[in-house]
């Protein structure tokens, strides 16, 4: 185990079974040899330069490390991490680290994906990972914007948004990620931006120390289709109004200090308010381990679903509950403690048991 | 009476009255239907409708292991219980490892209850409601056995013509009973399968599904590999699912998908962690799992793809048998993506299968398509248990950093010189990271690569490795008993695949036994073929492919061997009928022979 620290102390870490290396590692042992392909000037080298600078951090052994991805311009991510990685079909790379996770107590698992590929082809088994709490990571770069196939709109695309497959405007209502992972109850929740590398890797660091599945939404700028998607919470003018941070037990406040969120007795919900109206007081302190959602849930709600002025940015929801691999594994460990002996004897056993016969 | 024969034995006690719910107040009804002539009423009846547990104890002992039992859960009362001795209720156990009934095939359900709720409108005495519930059961198995209802509901109409409440009443419980089966998917069929003649050895019985998982965890025990099952419940396959989920000890994992896609994604996943990936379904699922299965392709991991065939195409009819599906598996995926392909020719031979397509999964770092269908699956037959030292090993062979280059390069897309393979490397080794996916890799590296020449290579290679798995199958065996092998005087050849097995044979046999000659050969291996059977299929004037569909297998032949192969397909949902094939093999020996065949039975003492 490396120092990153554990969300809960005395509780299991995400990467407790994984073993660990006392050789020091640097980006450059993550880096494989592999020519990295993506437009000039796109979010995703960005996120790529952060998880490769932090994986050291962790202190585990390289061949633990698992990547796996979808299709999209995100899930080329596998091939410049020199780590084991599958670089699979569309929507489906949660299902395969499932199964990874799964057979395997000691590998770290991370399924790279993005908004396409988590939320529309793949959106029945991201949902699916996020309620068994598997024990991975799950990074989702979202763009607003399918890039692979050349500009068409993303589950996450603000409606109305003109695209060479909706001319007059798209009419679809776009998915709020972090309210749909908190909606399937996932036990981590996070938001980060790719160009503010501190945070996306204290959240990874969380995330990766979280026991169970950690869902990470990066914003991540799509320089050729969806130039400027997060211009507002990137702008050193705006991102003072535009950013609301969640850090747990610290009370909401953006805009320079001078607005916060309250709770909304009206609406059950939560609002925003001028703090010198109501007081330092009355300000909402955010608790991310809250067992109950629903202040998480109305809190990923002040996200922005048309152009993106505003948005909390941080760690919605962080709560321990046990993972399906863990109990996968001691199912299996009962069931063997309960039946010891050689398998080829118990095999004869089973497929000899029931009622039998005896020709001659 | 319905275009069947039909024999029935009505059992009533001796007693007048007998105390009812008591062993001697048991009376008993057994009815036989068959496609031929019936001399008895069938000395083992295939399924038991157990009205209380009295009738359950009486009539255990004249059930053959496998058959099908309806309880009325409504009449397992623990006063019932008592009076038929019973210390506890049976079916409560169902499933568990020391299940009383577990060599049956339990349904409970709520016969009464469901009939006095679907008769309710007739406003009959509660009493007079309940006895509707033998048209109930009777519609049930009207619906198991595929029987037309307008003779019943004549029947009934002409029985009951003066009180119009009962009558109706029981029309519409006998209709309730056909709907029910209908629309819950329980009530398979089993089929009584004749055994052929035994081979010394210990017997036991075992359905198809049943033998599907010992061999699946056979498959785990003979190549020490944890076996993870990823898979979505669907008729007729769950019962593998059911029945691997009980074999924890075995280290078997089972997780039950979102869906299809994910049960097989969550395998391949596990294989390239370093199981024995395996994933069970039916034609439906097949079509939602190509991608995957060409990725599995592609990344060239072992995975064991199940399909237990029943009728399509669509939900088509999810509780009968066909084999449509051997295109789909031969052929049903983007670009080339060559699967070999094995089948069980019956219930017991799933066991043996299952573990031929572990062998070639692991051996050769592929998917590996296993066709079953729903009448091997629920169909049971005596089995002779292997014993253990006679199983084949497995060595998954897994890469090492000796494989290494000289400069400390893991080559994972470098090849066996005999079998193709690549090498195998699981997470966890030092040195031998790696990155796989479904882009076309550059042969020896495999990194991402676009070069022509490169996938012409790897299309080829990756065929040529299907291929070469005839290498490693025995010869076919031509049954052929009018001279020594290969030396037999059949100018008619019988080739089937699959559950058509046994009513190939009962047809082949009929023909010699009205002395004529006629050869049978059973594919195992329908993808690659063994390396023999273009020369046998050449040395027969005929060539006769039974299959329930419409010529599949006739297909692959015809295209591959250039041969003139005549299909005898039938895909009505059922085993094909060995009298009527045998008329088919008939004709065939007629015109081949220019001889006159007469299958009509030679009555003994006539």
């Amino acid at each position: 185990m490396s120092t990153t620290g554990l969300p809960f102390p005395g509780l299991r870490s995400g990467v407790e079974l994984v073993p660990t290396t006392d050789q020091p590692q640097t980006g450059k042992d993550f880096t494989s040899d592999q020519e990295v392909r993506w437009c000039p000037g796109c979010g995703d080298y960005a996120v790529l330069k952060a998880v490769q600078g932090f994986l050291p951090d962790l202190g585990l052994r390289r061949e633990n490390i698992v990547f796996v991805s979808g299709i999209g311009c995100s899930s080329r991510f596998p091939y410049y991490l020199d780590t084991y990685g599958m670089h699979s079909i569309h929507g489906r790379a949660p299902s395969i680290a499932t199964g990874i996770a799964t057979a395997r107590e000691d590998l770290s698992v991370w399924v790279v994906t993005g908004d396409g590929d988590a939320l529309s082809i793949g959106g029945n088994h991201l949902i699916h990972a996020l309620r068994r709490n598997v024990n991975m990571t799950i990074l989702l770069f979202n763009n607003r914007i399918y890039g692979l196939t050349k500009g068409q709109y993303s589950p996450t695309s603000e409606a109305g948004k003109i695209t060479k497959s909706t001319p007059m405007g798209s009419l679809d209502h776009p998915f709020n990620p972090v309210s749909l992972a908190l909606g399937a109850e996932a036990t981590f929740v996070a938001r980060t931006i790719d160009s503010d590398r501190k945070h996306l890797t204290t959240v990874l660091s969380a995330a990766a120390a979280h026991r169970g599945t950690s869902l990470v939404e990066i914003y991540q700028n799509c320089p050729i289709f969806n130039d400027g998607a997060f211009d507002a919470i990137k702008d050193n003018d705006t991102k003072a109004d535009a950013i609301i941070p969640l850090v747990h037990g610290e009370p909401i406040v953006f805009g320079n200090g001078t607005k916060g969120l309250v709770r909304d007795s009206q609406t059950g919900g939560v609002k925003i308010v001028a703090v010198a109206d109501v007081g330092d007081d009355a300000i909402l302190v955010h608790d991310a381990h809250n067992p109950d959602p629903t202040t998480a849930f109305a809190i990923s709600r002040l996200t922005d679903a048309g152009y993106l002025n505003q948005s909390p940015i941080g760690i919605f929801r962080q709560v321990e509950r046990p993972t399906y691999d863990d109990q996968a594994r001691g199912q299996i460990t009962t069931a063997q403690q309960a039946t010891p002996g050689d398998p080829t004897d118990r095999l004869a056993a089973l497929i000899g048991g029931g009622d039998t016969w005896t020709v001659v | 009476m319905f275009g069947n024969d039909l024999v029935t034995l009505p059992n009533f006690p001796a007693e007048i009255r007998a105390p009812q719910g008591t062993l001697p107040g048991v009376s008993s009804f057994q009815v036989h239907f068959a496609d031929h002539d019936i001399l008895t009423a069938g000395d083992a009846p295939d399924v038991l409708v157990a009205m209380n547990p009295a009738a359950l104890r009486a009539n255990l002992g004249d059930l053959p292991q496998g058959a099908t039992i309806i309880v009325d859960t409504h009449d397992f009362t623990a006063r019932n219980l008592t009076k038929a001795g019973y210390e506890s209720n049976p079916l409560d156990l169902l499933g568990d490892a020391n299940d009383p009934l577990g060599a049956f095939a339990v349904q409970p359900v709520d016969l009464t209850g469901m009939t006095v709720e679907a008769v309710k409108e007739f406003g009959l005495s509660r009493k007079d409601a309940a006895r509707a519930k033998n048209m109930f059961a009777l519609g049930l198995l009207s619906w198991m056995y595929g029987r037309p209802t307008e003779p019943t509901i004549a029947f009934l109409e002409k029985r009951f013509a003066k009180v119009e409440a009962i009558r109706d009443a029981n029309i519409t419980a006998f209709k309730a009973g056909w709907n029910f089966g209908e629309t819950t998917e329980a009530f398979v069929v089993s089929y009584e399968i004749k055994p052929a003649p035994m081979a010394p050895g210990v017997y036991r019985n075992i359905t198809g599904n049943l033998a599907l998982a010992y061999g699946l965890v056979a498959g785990g025990v003979q190549s020490g590999l944890p076996v993870f099952l990823g898979s979505y419940p669907i008729t007729p396959a769950s019962d593998i699912l059911h029945e691997l989920s009980k074999h924890k000890a075995f280290g078997v994992t089972t997780l039950q998908a979102e869906d299809e896609i994910a049960g097989i994604g969550s395998a391949i996943g596990a294989s390239f962690a370093g199981s024995l990936g395996v994933t069970t379904t039916s034609g439906p699922g097949i079509a939602l799992k190509s991608e995957a299965i060409g990725l599995a392709v592609m990344t060239e991991l072992p995975l064991v793809v199940i399909d237990v065939q029943r009728g399509g195409p669509s939900t088509g009819l999810p509780t009968k048998t066909e084999q449509a599906d051997l295109l789909q598996a031969m052929y049903g995926r983007n670009g080339e993506a060559p699967v070999p392909i094995v089948a069980p020719q019956s219930p017991g031979d799933c066991f043996d299968a299952a573990l031929e397509a572990a062998r070639i999964a692991i051996t050769y770092r592929t998917p590996v398509m296993l066709l079953s269908d729903g009448y091997l699956a629920n169909g049971s037959e005596p089995w002779r248990i292997p014993e253990i030292v006679d199983l084949p090993k497995i060595d998954p062979a897994f890469a090492t950093a000796e494989d290494l280059t000289e400069d400390g390069k893991f080559q994972p897309y470098a090849r066996d010189a005999e079998t193709l393979a690549r090498p195998w490397a699981p997470p966890g080794i030092a040195g031998l990271e790696h990155r796989i996916g479904g882009i076309e890799k550059a042969d020896i590296t495999g990194n991402i690569s676009y070069d022509p020449a490169n996938h012409d290579l790897m299309v080829r290679t990756r065929q040529a490795k299907i291929d070469r798995i005839a290498d490693s199958l025995p010869p076919l065996e031509v049954d052929d008993p009018s001279g020594p092998p290969g030396h037999g005087k059949a100018k008619v050849l019988v080739i089937g695949w699959g559950s058509t097995y046994g009513p190939i044979g009962a047809g082949v046999r009929r023909v010699r036994k009205a002395g004529h000659h006629v050869a049978q050969v059973h594919l195992r291996h329908l993808n690659p073929f063994p390396h023999d059977l273009g020369d046998i299929l050449h040395r027969y004037d005929k060539v006769l492919v039974p299959e329930m569909n419409l010529g599949q297998l006739s297909l692959l032949l015809r295209g591959r061997y250039l041969v003139d192969a005549i299909g005898y397909n039938q895909i009505n949902g059922m085993p094909l009928k060995a009298a009527a094939l045998a008329e088919a093999i008939g004709g065939l020996v007629a015109d081949a022979e220019g001889v006159t065949v007469d299958l009509t039975p030679q009555e003994a003492g006539k």
